[in-house]
């Protein structure tokens, strides 16, 4: 039973950090994780923490705001800023005059500077609390772009040493206690097999463990080309053949565009197995590998196709 | 001779835009080599490149210099004479304490702010201050430098205009009316006005601790005196944004997210009177041909349902046919939002980068694709 062990694999922690470099799928990812729980009966809500998001556009929604909105059925998901998350927390803390000040004066971006990582508090303290909440059974977090997935992860034993009293050190011990323990929050990593984003995720991949303390899940191998079946051949000449034996005429030129396209195809496969292979000795970490989707739009059939891989990679764990 | 090839011969700065993972820096790279192979001495700035492009410009560490790259590395046999390549891989924090020695009144003015907190956090490379300290360096090395080109990459945030408005980060929190009114009660005459303030500080000190407070305090009348010469140096910076000889070239890759990030930098960009002079487009996947991918579904459809009389042949065409489809459709989808994307940045032009088989880290990669910017 394929839900099952997705079911599974979702409840292992509650809050799932979807991280890795600009470009590599981060929110594609996040959409099709959030697709796959969904399938399995979970409620999911995912959180977009960073500027214009992908992601509504591939379940046919319209951008996201500070409420949560449902995308489809068993899926909801809402963008957490800092100036709202802190506007509400005084508020909740008895301190709504302040809160409001704070913000149109522009005293929070002074204060924000002042204590880096506040921002980064604000939203992981407002996951905690969605997370306390209860009120969907898996959280998905479309964390920043990589360098910044660093400094957001670490931001709250950072924030530690600078701030010796009040409610936002309360949240950031709060945030600690979550990101530290695997039971309630795992990041999951995304790559995609070339050279520089698999040793960036290398380099990420330590940095999570070592420094911020955060569990790793599997580490999710984004946009494999599949290799081409064995026996198809890539040239003009094996296409004459093969056309022949049948009786149909390709033209040339349509040859040509046909070995050149299966060439290309074959070429990409081969260096992504290397780099498939090289992240393997290098990151004691479990793979999962989702297809190349052959457009530039994902769009909600593709993410069907995508948690249908995801759950073929859990189900192999 | 195309339009880059003007650009990178006849301009003096030239600042390369565009999201995180569309290949900016390299691209930036690309461009001085060809500056430098007309016969320019130029120099590329770069923030945060890939350790193997890093190591092929030269560059193992963080610089406040830029260091000349062995002619012998780079040069051609069609090089101009003369021509120079340096590069520069930016310090952010160095850069910034740089900025605050040259503008303090004192060197004790310059020790006080050098160690404050809250300074080190500004100049900690946070968000706004790493675009910043681009700006001012490239200011710096056009002033100063001795170079005819600078190509400058951007870094690589979401918010990836933050350097448009970057000069004016300090200086806008140095305006900041709270702030203002924080350093008042050090004149007598002030101090009553100052209640709501206290008032207001007390609350803040509530939230995060009156240490934090102190420290942006001690930052604010450590910097009293200095705000002059920060603004008049980020008026200057942003006349040198401004200015005809600096051009503004939008990297970007044909995927939907980076083209609709690629479009509203472009509006961005036109909001501050600056136009995009050149647009690059990295990672097009080649078009394999025109043949519609719906009619080549068809086909090996039609295959599969009609094998002949060798369905093993008729498989493999058919899977072949499959294959053609699903690239070209990739490349019809990519022309359609790149044609969107033209449209919306006016006259300038166009140039698309193919899809390389292996990543860019020595200067044969960086060669090649110089080849695609700059065809003849």
């Amino acid at each position: 039973m394929r839900e099952m062990e997705v079911a599974q694999f979702c409840s292992t922690s509650h809050v799932v950090i979807v991280a890795g470099k600009g470009g590599v799928g981060k929110t594609t990812v996040t959409a099709t994780l959030a697709v796959a729980a969904a399938r399995a009966g979970l409620r999911v809500l995912v959180v977009e923490v960073e500027g214009k998001s992908g992601l509504p556009a591939m379940f046919g929604a319209p951008p996201l705001a500070y409420d949560e909105a449902e995308l489809e059925p068993g899926v909801r998901a809402r963008f957490l800023t800092p100036d709202a998350a802190l506007v509400e927390y005084l508020e909740s803390h008895g301190m709504r005059r302040i809160s409001r000040r704070l913000v149109a004066t522009g005293a929070l971006d002074v204060v924000a500077t002042a204590v880096p990582g506040m921002k980064d508090i604000l939203v992981l303290g407002k996951v905690k609390s969605l997370s306390e909440a209860r009120d969907a059974d898996l959280i998905v977090v479309d964390a920043p772009a990589a360098g910044h997935a660093i400094t957001f992860l670490l931001s709250a034993r950072g924030l530690l040493d600078a701030v010796r009293v009040g409610p936002i050190r309360k949240q950031a011990a709060d945030v600690v206690a979550l990101l530290s323990d695997p039971r309630r929050c795992q990041v999951m990593l995304v790559t995609v097999p070339e050279e520089t984003p698999v040793s960036e995720a290398i380099d990420t991949a330590f940095a999570v463990e070592d420094r911020a303390g955060v569990a790793l899940g599997p580490i999710v191998v984004n946009g494999c080309y599949q290799p081409l079946p064995a026996g198809v051949v890539a040239s003009p000449e094996a296409i004459a053949r093969d056309a022949d034996a049948i009786g149909r005429f390709v033209p040339p030129r349509e040859a040509a565009d046909l070995a050149a396209a299966a060439a290309f195809r074959a070429e990409r496969h081969a260096i992504q197995t290397e780099q498939v292979e090289r992240l393997a000795r290098r990151l004691p970490l479990p793979q999962i590998h989702l297809p190349y989707v052959f457009t530039p739009d994902i769009g909600r059939a593709d993410l069907d196709v995508l948690a249908d891989a995801l759950e073929r990679g859990i189900e192999a764990l | 001779m195309s339009d880059l090839t003007h650009l990178v011969r006849d301009r003096g700065v030239v600042i390369c835009c565009g999201s995180g993972g569309v290949g900016k820096t390299t691209t930036a790279a690309v461009l001085a080599l060809q500056g430098a192979r007309l016969g320019r001495n130029a120099c590329v700035v770069t923030i945060d490149p890939a350790k193997r492009l890093a190591n092929a410009l030269g560059l193992d560490r963080l610089s406040d210099t830029p260091s000349e790259i062995d002619p012998s590395r780079w040069r051609t046999a069609h090089s101009a004479p003369g021509g120079r390549l340096s590069a520069l891989m930016l310090d952010t924090k160095s850069t910034f304490d740089n900025l605050v020695v040259r503008n303090a009144e004192s060197p004790e003015q310059a020790r006080r702010i050098l160690e404050n907190t809250f300074y080190r956090n500004v100049s900690g490379a946070l968000g706004g201050t790493q675009e910043y300290m681009a700006m001012e360096k490239l200011h710096e090395l056009h002033d100063a430098g001795g170079f005819d080109l600078i190509v400058v990459d951007t870094p690589p945030t979401r918010h990836a205009l933050d350097f448009l408005d970057a000069p004016r980060r300090l200086t806008r929190l140095l305006d900041n009316r709270i702030f203002r009114l924080l350093m008042m009660p050090t004149r007598a005459y002030l101090r009553v006005a100052s209640l709501a303030v206290q008032t207001f500080l007390r609350t803040v000190s509530r939230v995060v601790g009156s240490e934090v407070v102190e420290d942006v305090i001690a930052f604010f009348r450590a910097f009293e005196g200095m705000e002059e010469g920060f603004r008049a140096r980020a008026t200057a910076v942003e006349e040198l944004l401004a200015d005809p000889d600096t051009a503004f070239v939008l990297v970007t890759s044909p995927r939907r997210d980076a083209v609709e990030e690629a479009t509203y930098f472009a509006n961005r960009l036109t909001d501050h009177h600056q136009r995009v002079e050149a647009l690059i487009v990295n990672r097009v996947h080649p078009p394999f041909g025109d043949e519609s991918p719906d009619g080549l579904r068809a086909r090996a459809r039609e295959l599969t349902v009609h094998p002949g009389a060798d369905p093993g042949a008729a498989h493999r065409l058919a899977v072949l046919y499959e294959n053609l489809a699903d690239f070209r459709e990739i490349a019809v989808r990519e022309r359609r939002h790149l044609e969107g994307l033209r449209d919306r940045i006016g006259p300038g032009s166009v140039t698309f980068v193919p899809y390389l088989a292996h990543d860019v880290y020595d200067f044969d990669a960086l060669s090649e694709v110089g080849r695609a910017l700059f065809p003849n």
